[in-house]
């Protein structure tokens, strides 16, 4: 149900705190309300969990920490975008789900330069639309940033084989 | 009835070979120039020549050796391939088949059938490559002659064979797993008969038949069909898992029909688990070529025994051990079995035996290699790891034999005296033994006193399901706690965690009740330990190792604990809650996640929700059990009941001194540093440590002066960090043995520099370090990095009944530059006193209750005249009460108190102490 021709794009549209967010819908697998989530202690800081989806596991990322923005005030539960990821389904995490817009492509424009460099990096551009800006979501960028996070205990000393083939080669 | 294992492998293999020999024959003569083809084809006649000859198939393997040589000639390009000669090898190659249908049959070759044939390939192997057409000319004129008595005489030969095809083929059938796909030569058939000439039909119908028994019962299934409906069963099987949890609250009609589901699932799970199966065999059966050859290579005799290759494993664990198995018997062959002289002049039979073994056992396959050769010296691989530098002489001396013999699985080690194109080059069984581990394997190595060596190897049967502990963490606390780690990370805090261990890793339970912590385990400066069949197994916390918790209070009820075996050590991991064993799927974790090295995978349990299963190896390095060091955690170890003499001794080895103790309270830490972290500073050995210079002691260099200091030390180094306030040494031993409790007394003094005397301590001589010559070896580090040295030097009487203590007291005044003196007893004290000079006594005597001996020695100087003014200073245990604030009554009498463990504070209370008795001195005169 493409409106018009190829000038708008479809976008699912969602709220995290108080920015309004796009990610292209083909990007998207699926919305789903909040799961149980099981933590995974270690883990790079922007993973939030683990979900059963439909017996797949699937990593939450927890995109108001990848954003920059403070936890969500409350125990409020989350939704779930899904969306494809190089090897597997991923999903984000946000406040709540807003409509899927058909945006004009020309209302786009680059990000504003006083958006804080950690959100910054995360947005491909701006549509400048009637009812408000929205920020379209890179997240290739996001899974990117999410994967090669500082992991806090990453602590990998050289094992002894190594250690001994590197004296074989000294002696 | 029944054919040999290995001969029914060999035909199944060279079935399949031949099937697709005949189509690579074909193509070869539309493409001549092919290489790969011929080579390939070359390849799969000489194996097949190769197998007849050991199983003794006279007949196939004159008639494989002159095809065999006729296709040399054509990988050589010696000769061109003719359509003539084409099929002279087709139908030498159906002649082959012809005979293994017989072998199949009748377990014999049957009559020699093939005479003329062999006679026609010989004149077209000697013909030279100038004349190949007068060649073909000679062949096709005697081709149709020879064709047609050949196969009338098959045709003659064929129905009684034919007649009994049948029924054995049938019977054979039955002793085929039938779980796995067996390919078969028949598809390749009719092919066969398109391009060879006609007059060989009538003998393909005859091996067709044969086969044709065979081929029915099975079925080629692609491997991706096969791991798709392996997922598609484990998600079953999870959903099961779900089910039955749910309906167990429902009614009994849904509990019914999940129950039978339940069953359903299993035997699914079980009978597609079985389509990935492949027999051991399939392994196996490549071997007795390779130990012909290679016995063959090396003028060795040996023959190679198989048991239980009908034993089954997943096909992928099949393809991973393939290469190790084969690495393995080659090294058998090479290194174990010896030559058929040095064999009888030992009395042996000339042949060596390599016997193969495999059987299931308690959910893992084993499979044995052994082989009854001269076995493994352990001695001698100790010599040639020394000489390689893979370890140290120490070390080699106190390895026991058994540990010794697993150096054959350290990188770079070979100790073939020359390398040969077999083996030698050092690069071997490491790999073995680390690719079996990647699939989740051991393998362990066992020396026979009789002579023979057996490596054992233990895999899991399957990769994708396995059998899984599940533990928990915060089994009950949803409330202050949860809350109060809240704001921590921000993350909202789930009031249970699972974690699944590996079944593979586990070796046992252990529940530890709150009464028996205390002798259980122990806190020795920040390493937690525990006591585990007469073993100091190091202890991990779950909670703490992946940071859900800061403190582990081990006296907040009982611990149960869950001893892995984690590479060659053993651990125990200490967890809030067990559960039960269940069969898991494993699932990759996404990308993003993987790179923490403490998770396998993850699996979704019973009630939906994903738990993470447990890298142990990733876990214990975390732990810094693992080439890494623990930081100290605060606190004191909780103090057992103790009788008044008896103290902490930690016991460890070092070079050739088997047992050494040292009060554990003069023990700051114990790490684990890579030997590549130790440098050299100033001519002497120091470690980087915490941001300061470790001098570092090496107990066995010290004790032996004329080992060589620069001796290059591998892997792991065991340190004992020994600290006086701000001054540390370190101490490289070899093993830290245990930790014991008890009372010693020398009963020899002296026997070396660096060594007080010997006790017995725990029924076996023990050497009680003198830390007083340590402190002496590293003088110079200890002055520069200390605190000034005293002023005034005085003469301190150490009063203290425990010798090591003691002694310890001395060695640690008299390098701040005291003279002392000993005394043991009460009475030996006051006698010294009267007839020595002395500017202070320090007591480390019992002081609980008034008759205590503490009291009662100062009592007695405060009531002698002359001694009166001598200050006292009463040195407390530190295990004596856990709390440091409560302290024995009559304390104040004494001049000055200090914990014994608190060396800077005592230092500074003795300087102050002698300064202010000889200042006090000084105004008298």
């Amino acid at each position: 149900m493409m409106v018009g021709p190829a000038s708008t794009c479809q976008y699912v549209t969602f709220r995290i705190d108080h920015l309004w967010l796009g990610i292209e819908v083909l990007k998207v697998q699926e919305v789903i309300r909040a799961l149980e989530m099981t933590v995974v202690p270690l883990a790079p800081e922007s993973v939030e969990g683990l979900i059963n989806l439909r017996g797949q596991i699937v990593i939450a990322i927890d995109t108001r920490r990848s954003l920059g923005l403070p936890p969500a005030p409350g125990d409020r539960p989350s939704m779930n975008i899904v969306i494809h990821s190089a090897d597997s389904a991923v999903s984000l995490l946000v406040d709540e789900i807003h409509d899927v817009l058909d945006v004009p492509v020309d209302t786009f424009a680059p990000v504003p330069d006083n958006m804080p460099a950690k959100q910054r990096s995360l947005i491909g551009g701006v549509y400048d639309l009637e009812s408000g800006l929205l920020l379209v979501l890179d997240t290739e960028r996001l899974l990117e940033e999410a994967s090669c996070a500082s992991l806090p205990f990453q602590t990998k000393p050289a094992s002894p084989k190594q250690i001994s083939l590197q004296v074989n080669s000294r002696t | 009835m029944g054919l040999q294992e290995e001969i029914r492998d060999f035909l199944i293999e060279s079935m399949e070979s031949l099937a697709n020999l005949d189509r690579e024959i074909v193509q070869l003569e539309q493409n001549p120039a092919d290489t790969r083809l011929i080579a390939s084809a070359f390849r799969a006649v000489h194996t097949i020549k190769g197998t007849s000859g050991f199983f003794g198939f006279e007949t196939l393997g004159a008639l494989t050796h002159v095809t065999e040589n006729v296709l040399s000639q054509v990988r050589d390009g010696k000769r061109a391939l003719t359509p003539e000669l084409v099929s002279l090898i087709l139908s030498a190659l159906d002649e082959v088949k012809a005979l293994l249908a017989a072998i199949e049959a009748t377990g014999q070759e049957g009559e020699d059938r093939s005479a003329e044939l062999r006679v026609r390939l010989e004149q077209a192997a000697s013909a030279s490559e100038i004349a190949p057409v007068s060649t073909t000319v000679q062949v096709s004129a005697e081709a149709p002659p020879g064709r047609k008595s050949g196969f009338q005489s098959l045709r003659s030969k064929r129905p009684p064979a034919a007649a009994t095809g049948p029924e054995d083929g049938g019977a054979l059938l039955t002793t085929l797993p039938d779980a796995s796909p067996r390919p078969f030569a028949t598809a390749a058939g009719p092919e066969t008969g398109d391009a060879a000439v006609t007059a060989s039909k009538g003998r393909q119908e005859v091996r067709v038949e044969g086969a044709a028994q065979l081929a029915d019962s099975t079925i080629r299934v692609d491997v991706g069909l096969l791991n798709r409906l392996m997922n598609l069963v484990g998600e079953l099987v999870l959903a099961r898992n779900q089910l039955l949890q749910d309906a167990s609250a429902h009614s009994t009609s849904l509990q019914q029909t999940s129950q039978r589901l339940n069953l359903i699932t299993s035997e699914l799970q079980e009978g597609v688990m079985k389509t990935r199966m492949q027999p051991i065999g399939v392994v196996w059966h490549k071997l007795p070529r390779v130990v012909r050859d290679l016995a063959a290579q090396c003028g060795k005799k040996v023959r190679i025994e198989m048991d239980g290759a009908e034993t089954e494993l997943d096909k992928t664990i099949i393809e991973a051990i393939k290469d190790p198995l084969t690495h393995i018997v080659r090294n058998c062959c090479d290194h174990g079995i010896e030559t058929p002289e040095q064999r009888l002049s030992l009395g042996k039979r000339a042949e060596g035996v390599i016997q193969l073994r495999a059987y299931h056992e308690g959910g893992v396959v084993n499979i044995e290699i052994s082989d009854d050769g001269a076995g493994i010296d352990p001695e001698r691989l100790k010599r040639k790891a020394i000489e390689k530098g893979i370890l140290s002489p120490e070390q080699a001396a106190h390895m026991s034999a058994r540990d010794a013999l697993h150096i054959i699985f350290l990188p770079g080690f070979s100790t073939a005296a020359q390398i040969t194109s077999i083996s030698g080059r050092g690069v071997g069984m490491d790999v073995v033994k680390s690719n079996l581990e990647q699939i989740g394997g051991t393998v362990e190595v066992m020396s026979r006193t009789e002579g023979g060596t057996t490596i054992r190897i233990k895999i899991p049967l399957t990769l994708a399901i396995i059998p899984g502990l599940v533990v928990t963490l915060n089994k009950d606390e949803v409330g202050s706690r949860a809350e109060a780690a809240m704001p921590a990370d921000g993350r909202r805090w789930r009031p249970e965690e699972r974690f699944i261990i590996p079944q593979a890793n586990l070796l046992e339970l252990v529940h530890i009740p709150a009464a028996e912590q205390s002798r259980r385990i122990e806190n020795v400066h920040g390493t937690p330990v525990f006591h585990h069949r007469g073993k100091l197994l190091p202890l991990l916390y779950l909670g703490r190792v992946l940071g859900r918790r800061e403190q582990e209070e081990p006296a907040a009820g009982a611990v149960n604990l869950v001893v892995l075996q984690v590479e060659t050590r053993k651990i125990g991991l200490a967890v809030d809650r067990i559960w039960d064993t269940q069969e898991i799927v494993v699932k990759p974790l996404g990308r993003q996640l993987k790179g923490l090295s403490c998770y396998v995978g993850a699996t979704i349990m019973g009630d939906g929700r994903p738990a993470l299963i447990l890298d142990v190896v990733g876990l214990a390095r975390l732990g810094g059990l693992l080439a890494q060091g623990r930081p100290a955690s605060q606190g004191e170890p909780a103090a057992p009941a103790q009788t008044a003499r008896s103290q902490k001794l930690l016991l460890f080895r070092a070079g050739s001194f088997p047992r050494v103790a040292v009060p554990l309270v003069l023990v700051d830490r114990l790490e684990e540093v890579d030997a590549e972290a130790i440098e050299r500073a100033a001519g002497r050995t120091v470690l980087h440590y915490r941001g300061e210079i470790l001098p570092l002691i090496s107990l066995a260099e010290m004790l032996v002066p004329e080992a060589d200091p620069e001796q290059v030390r591998r892997g792991v180094l065991q340190i004992i960090v020994f600290s006086d306030g701000p001054r540390r040494m370190g101490l490289i031993v070899d093993q830290i043995v245990d930790i014991v409790d008890e009372a010693i007394t020398v009963r020899h003094r002296v026997s070396a520099p660096g060594i007080l005397g010997s006790a017995v301590i725990s029924g076996k001589i023990t050497d009680l370090l003198d830390l007083h010559a340590l402190l002496r070896a590293t003088g110079k580090d200890w002055a520069g990095a200390g605190p000034d040295k005293p002023s005034n030097p005085g003469r301190v009487l150490v009063v203290e009944g425990r010798t090591a203590t003691r002694e310890m007291l001395q060695g640690l005044l008299e390098t701040d530059g005291h003279a002392t003196a000993p005394a043991e007893t009460l009475a030996e004290a006051l006698g010294k006193l009267r007839s020595e000079t002395f500017d202070l006594v320090i007591t480390a005597l019992d002081l609980s209750g008034e008759q205590s001996a503490g009291l009662q020695l100062l009592q007695a100087i405060r009531g002698d005249v002359l001694l009166g003014d001598v200050p006292v200073l009463a040195l407390l245990h530190p295990q004596r009460g856990s709390a440091r604030n409560v302290k024995p009554a009559g304390l104040g009498a004494f001049d000055a108190h200090v914990y014994q463990d608190d060396r800077t504070e005592l230092l500074n209370a003795v300087a102050s102490l002698v300064s202010k008795r000889t200042t006090a001195q000084e105004v008298r005169q």
